[in-house]
């Protein structure tokens, strides 16, 4: 029954193998030239690594100018605290308009699904002047406070509820005494939690990647996120930096994400039409 | 049937509120009061000339009508031509690798690993991903390099320096940012096609690409306008790929620079005025493709094949009674 490769399947092949080449292709030549020192930088691009990944790794934690350090550990108190935030609170809110009859109750699921996919981009303004009257500009709590209204989140949540959390159990958790808090935290979210991982990892690298209000938020130095620290390689002075420095700067911002993806990618790619479907 | 009126009369509506409470007291914070501020801001002179404040005095329209006439539409028209360039090889790529993706009868080896890797730069920090291609594609760097001594070009190509240059690399990182994303979409779309469609075509000789613009191409139409729906409003915030790659200059001669570059502009040297204006042009934009999307996602019946069902249904009706 065995038939020879037809034409399809071979130019099927060749497409998604030229596709794959263009998109591991530029991190293959960011972790070599990570690996390459300024001046073997100079002389041109080599395909193999060269020897001085751990100097240039020791050049950059080093560097006072740029303190990776604390960008890094700033980048994951946002990531961690918004991914635990949003999940925790969209569940909380999607389970609200789920579970509870109420006379509001479907305006608020209209409104909720009216700004899902509004850009925080276009409040940054008003957003800007009121965290500076609230005494919170320079400071990572307005980037991880709004993360508790994730509108996505909570339609990913509620989807999620009206497959697979019966009425009926939260009824016969009523009946045998426990209180809605505690049937919500105890009964509820154990159920939830395959959607609450997916959604935190989508909510982590989000905010791990996110530029645009933090660098409008963080002034000083020593609160700064990697994607800010990141933009200030590209100022004037690009040309006097060590190439190799700037290498493995990228590589510290990018390769983490990429090593938890590899582990955890048969789980992602699931839950990326799990979430962006509408069913 | 007595026995249930006293556990009805008990209400929890009071919890569904509390339940729902902290989502709609952050978004009235960070959000509903901001946009109000702004909205108050856009109609005001109100910016910084060195250290002096100029205003805030009542301009009415004033911002609306100055961003109109200068550099806005300029802005628009480029954040709208990187997006197209960046969408259309997205749409396509990604429709042709779903639909050989689902083909049953196409065997691909490695399927799964050719998932993972086009997936791949969805996630990736864009600021840094485009941090890379500044690095990689400058005149001096490892592309050129390349290109060089492989002999296909004879000097150095200046990518950052000539409009279409810049622009198709910030569509180049658009189109692979998200190729792989809409890959997997359309794929769970094609996959939710009843089969029973496609065999029932296959006995009836159907050749691939038949099936393909016959019957997978208008079963997932709804799903193909909804990812152009949203891809829009994300093309709209496109910001931080040319902001880096370009140092926030636009260049060359501000041919790159998109509307949020822009707003992130004035927000800088705090222009309130003008950024107020332009967020609202903005508000209103999204606005209309967000309540496209709320059309979508609350509407059981997007395709519109049960009205047109409904629809025959009464004309078969009415029909019947005529006769």
């Amino acid at each position: 029954m065995k038939k020879k490769p037809d034409a399809r399947t071979i130019i099927a092949h060749v497409v998604l193998i030229f596709l794959s080449f263009l998109c591991l292709f530029f991190f293959y030549i960011l972790v070599i030239n990570a690996s390459r020192s300024h001046a073997q930088l100079q002389l041109g691009f080599s395909a193999l690594p060269g020897s001085s990944l751990i100097a240039n790794f020791k050049n950059v934690v080093n560097d006072p100018a740029i303190p990776i350090l604390k960008g890094i550990r700033n980048s994951l108190i946002v990531s961690g605290c918004c991914a635990a935030i949003t999940t925790y609170f969209s569940s909380m809110t999607a389970y609200g308009i789920y579970a509870y009859q109420f006379r509001l109750n479907r305006a608020a699921f209209t409104f909720i699904m009216m700004i899902l996919v509004m850009p925080t981009q276009v409040t940054a303004l008003g957003f800007l002047r009121l965290i500076t009257n609230m005494g919170m500009d320079d400071s990572l709590l307005p980037l991880i406070l709004p993360s508790i209204a994730s509108p996505a989140v909570f339609y990913f949540m509620h989807s999620y509820m009206q497959s697979s959390l019966p009425k009926e159990l939260i009824e016969a958790a009523r009946i045998d005494g426990s209180g809605e808090f505690g049937t919500f935290n105890r009964i509820v979210l154990p159920i939830l939690k395959p959607a609450m991982a997916v959604q935190a990892i989508f909510t982590f690298v989000g905010s791990w990647n996110n530029y645009f209000i933090p660098a409008l938020v963080i002034t000083s130095k020593d609160k700064q996120t990697l994607p800010i620290m990141i933009a200030t390689l590209r100022g004037a002075d690009y040309m006097n930096f060590d190439m190799g420095k700037i290498y493995m700067m990228i590589t510290i911002a990018i390769i983490p994400i990429v090593i938890v993806y590899l582990c955890l990618s048969k789980f992602i790619i699931a839950g990326v039409t799990l979430g962006g479907v509408k069913e | 049937m007595d026995k249930k009126k006293p556990i009805k009369s008990i209400s929890y509506a009071k919890w569904g509120y509390i339940f729902i409470a902290p989502f709609f007291i952050t978004y009235a914070v960070f959000s509903l009061i901001p946009l109000v501020d702004t909205i108050r801001n856009s109609f005001y002179e109100y910016y910084y000339s060195g250290l002096k404040v100029i205003g805030p005095t009542f301009v009415g329209l004033q911002n609306y009508i100055s961003l109109l006439s200068a550099d806005l539409p300029k802005y628009a028209w480029n954040t709208f031509v990187m997006w197209i360039l960046g969408f259309v090889p997205q749409i396509a790529v990604a429709l042709l690798l779903a639909a050989w993706f689902t083909d049953a009868r196409l065997k691909i080896h490695g399927k799964e690993f050719f998932k993972v890797v086009i997936y791949l730069p969805n996630l990736i920090m864009a600021s840094a991903f485009a941090m890379l291609f500044f690095a990689l594609f400058s005149n001096a760097g490892p592309v050129n390099n390349i290109l060089l001594r492989m002999g296909v070009i004879g000097e150095a190509i200046r990518f950052m320096e000539s409009t279409l240059g810049a622009r198709t690399l910030v569509a180049l990182m658009n189109f692979l940012m998200w190729f792989g994303n809409t890959t997997i979409m359309l794929m769970a779309a094609i996959m939710g096609i009843n089969p029973a469609i496609f065999e029932a075509a296959e006995l009836d000789g159907c050749t691939h690409t038949q099936m393909f613009f016959k019957i997978t191409l208008p079963q997932i139409r709804p799903l193909l306008t909804y990812t152009l729906i949203t891809s829009l409003i994300g093309g709209l915030q496109m910001f931080d790929v040319p902001q880096i790659l370009t140092g926030g200059q636009g260049a060359p001669d501000r041919t790159t620079m998109t509307l949020i570059m822009f707003l992130n502009n004035h927000l800088t040297s705090k222009n309130y005025g003008m950024a107020g204006a332009l967020s609202i042009y903005l508000f209103v934009i999204s606005g209309i493709l967000c309540f496209i999307v709320f059309r979508m996602n609350m509407d059981d019946d997007p395709d519109g094949s049960k009205a047109a069902a409904k629809r025959a249904k009464k004309l078969a009706r009415k029909g019947g009674k005529a006769s």
